[in-house]
């Protein structure tokens, strides 16, 4: 199942046109939304595999905004589904809520309510993370349009969601890394014909491979706090490896505009940091590590 | 382009949960010293046959063969439970890990029947022969030669490095058997009883003036065919499968964890530094996780396992710096204190973490053309 959706999406990221509204045609902005609540059904590894396939193709829309955060809580608190992009914010940290402009409206976690904005009732005034994705500076207005419960986490769910984009560029950034080795030559041969190149392709497989397997265990144990924290952690701290060993290998070229690397290292470097950074991670981790004892069946979870 | 298969997260079987505690409430009332790199340098033949006693070696072996049926995922949560433990399990590591499932594989029945059951009791412990003084990363190098003598083979070379011969009852040998053979062709593995006429074991002591490796040479040593492991020339094929289980285990991930342990009771890190050590730790243990689930789904995973490896082995390094950065102690053998022991271990082990089963270089070589780049 998640192999079909990946390659559906697949299909639609790399067709370019209206990729939003291809996404929706196929309803696959609601994936891991139970059909019920309005959207497409489906299992949260379902969801991570289409929002993969978008980290991978470095798309533009707001997929985890609008299914994977706001589609969820809005069917948590029992609030309708409406069509059309969605985002989420905490009530209290509302400076760089993403994609606010293009939504139809922002599911707010306010304690252990969720407040649902209806686009008219908030502004938001325009903001940007390097890779120019939107992150505004959002002002509510006095009454949201419907409120419900709320026992969400959105910081732990943006960082999973974040992580799984994460994996996805990371993937992107060694096959574009990957393929360059192969095709560019200098004194007379091949880039991945050096051993030094080799070894740092290699460096980077590693990072994104280990980094893709912890979020994988993750997406299966989304309310495993500890889970949750080495999955960010990991895909934070690969990012910042993988991009600079995807732009040494890449040479110049690999800083231009036009090439399209930097549709990838440009969300890396901005996605590590969203919903929490490795370090921010390792610190609330360790925490929690630091209280545990003994060690070892914290770690594991067993 | 070849590209790096997902690896998907394993699964632990349900069983496991009362295996692990079963290895737990053992583990507490053992009596040992947790050590640094027990996997290496923590012999204690005694508690290897305990280990036997409670079937917990030769797990995966068939019953049959004296083995318990298990999955390797059991072995899985027995093996990452003594290695987080520290327990001495030194003594029968090679024997368990690779020689068990390799006879399995490749052995005949003769020696299943002499060799499983000892395994799987803790009563035979085996070394591997592979490095010679020529022939290390380039192990097809090789020179001991295997030459034709009646109905068996004579052996003559020097193997080096050959870690634990000097408890092994048995050691595996990889020798060139076709004269004017080549690189990969021509190669066989012996099996070769400890102590035999013809072998000599010598201690080469390691930096840090202990002795858990060897120089062995053989002088002739005869060896009768039946003794032959797997076809006279599969060698080469033998020994890359063996490499496979050899190179993603827990033990590559958790040489070092007993320090971090030890550091975490007494509350010496600071919450950044664990916790940037606990998110790696549980990043690399689904890594190895996956692998051996792969391997247990009759995959070989050889890219995946050298890649596990190459970042495992150094995060075990990372928690040495991480104690050393925060801890405020010296690495001392002889202290008193567990901790600085600890240390000591983990600091002059730390350059075998890194060569032994492979080079860090040689295994990104592997992944890199595992990825096309070459
Ligand atoms: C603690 C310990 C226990 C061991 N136990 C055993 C055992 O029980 N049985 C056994 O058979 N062996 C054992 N070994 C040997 C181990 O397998 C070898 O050390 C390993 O294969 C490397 O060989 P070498 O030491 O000869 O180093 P070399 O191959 O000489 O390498 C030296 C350095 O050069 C680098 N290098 C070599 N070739 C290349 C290349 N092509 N590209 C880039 N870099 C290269 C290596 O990465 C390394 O950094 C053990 C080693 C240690 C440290």
């Amino acid at each position: 199942m998640d192999d079909l959706l990946a390659a559906t999406a697949d299909r639609i990221f790399a067709g370019g046109g209206d990729v939003w509204a291809a996404l929706t045609a196929a309803g696959l902005t609601t994936v891991g939304v139970p059909e019920d609540a309005g959207g497409s059904g489906g299992t949260l590894e379902d969801a991570a595999a289409v929002l993969r396939t978008a980290g991978y193709r470095a798309a533009a829309v707001p997929l985890a905004e609008t299914g994977w955060l706001a589609g969820r809580l809005l069917a948590e608190a029992g609030l309708p589904l409406p069509d059309g992009p969605l985002t989420a914010a905490a009530a209290d940290d509302l400076a760089r809520v993403p994609w606010a402009r293009d939504a139809r409206g922002i599911a707010v976690v306010n304690g252990d309510r969720l407040d649902y904005y209806e686009r008219g009732r908030f502004d938001a005034a325009p903001g940007a993370n390097l890779a120019g994705e939107p992150r505004d500076r959002v002002v509510l207005g006095p009454e949201p349009t419907a409120s419900g419960p709320c026992t969400a986490d959105l910081r732990t769910r943006g960082a999973l969601a974040r992580a799984v984009q994460l994996t996805g560029a990371l993937r992107r950034a060694l096959d574009l890394t990957v393929r360059y080795a192969g095709e560019r030559e200098q004194f007379g041969r091949p880039l991945g014909r050096f051993q030094a190149v080799q070894q740092a392709v290699a460096e980077l497989a590693g990072e994104a491979v280990v980094a893709d397997v912890a979020v994988r265990a993750a997406v299966r144990a989304p309310d495993d706090p500890v889970a949750v924290a080495a999955a960010k952690a990991n895909a934070s701290r690969a990012a910042g490896t993988a991009a600079a060993i995807a732009h040494q290998v890449h040479g110049a070229l690999g800083v231009t505009a036009e090439h399209p690397l930097h549709t990838v290292t440009l969300r890396l470097w901005s996605w590590r940091e969203e919903y929490g950074s490795e370090h921010a991670w390792a610190a609330e981790l360790g925490g929690r590590a630091t209280a545990a004892s003994p060690l070892w069946p914290f770690l594991i979870g067993a | 382009m070849a590209a790096l298969p997902e690896l998907e997260p394993g699964t632990l079987p349900p069983e496991a949960a009362a295996l692990r505690a079963e290895v737990r409430a053992f583990l507490a009332a053992a009596d040992f010293e947790p050590r640094a790199d027990c996997w290496l340098t923590g012999a204690d033949p005694a508690f290897s046959r305990a280990l036997g006693a409670r079937g917990w070696l030769g797990m995966t072996l068939p019953a049959r063969y004296g083995g318990h049926g298990r999955s390797p995922l059991e072995r899985f949560v027995v093996v990452e439970e003594l290695l987080a433990a520290g327990a001495p399990v030194g003594a029968h590591w090679i024997a368990d890990r690779q020689i068990g499932p390799s006879l399995l594989h490749h052995g005949s029945e003769e020696q299943k029947r002499r060799f499983l059951p000892a395994i799987a009791r803790g009563e035979c412990f085996f070394a591997i022969g592979m490095s010679e003084p020529d022939a290390g990363s380039d192990l097809a190098s090789v020179r001991t030669r295997a030459e034709r003598d009646g109905d068996g083979w004579r052996l003559t070379g020097t193997k080096v490095w050959t870690s634990g011969a000097h408890l092994a009852h048995a050691i595996c040998v990889l020798a060139r058997s076709e004269p004017g053979s080549e690189r990969h062709a021509g190669l066989t593995q012996f099996l070769v009883p400890l102590p035999a006429d013809g072998v000599t074991v010598r201690p080469i002591l390691s930096l840090s003036g202990d002795h858990h490796f060897n120089e062995v040479v053989l002088d002739g040593a005869r060896v009768p065919d039946a003794l032959v492991l797997g076809a006279p020339g599969n060698g080469w094929a033998q020994v890359t499968a063996e490499l496979a289980y050899e190179r993603s285990g827990p033990e590559r991930v958790l040489s070092t964890f007993p320090l971090l342990r030890l550091a975490h009771e007494r509350g010496a890190l600071p919450a950044a530094a664990l916790g940037r050590l606990a998110a790696r730790l549980w990043a690399l243990r689904q890594a190895s996780l996956g692998v051996a689930a792969a391997l247990d789904a009759g995959r070989t995973p050889a890219a995946e396992a050298a890649l596990v490896k190459d970042l495992g082995t150094r995060f075990e390094s990372e928690i040495t710096a991480a104690v050393r950065e925060h801890a405020g102690i010296e690495p001392d053998p002889g202290s008193p204190d567990p901790l600085a022991r600890a240390l000591a271990q983990a600091v002059v082990q730390a350059p075998g973490f890194t060569l032994r089963g492979g080079t860090s270089e040689i295994l990104r070589g592997i992944v890199a053309r595992g990825l096309g780049v070459r």
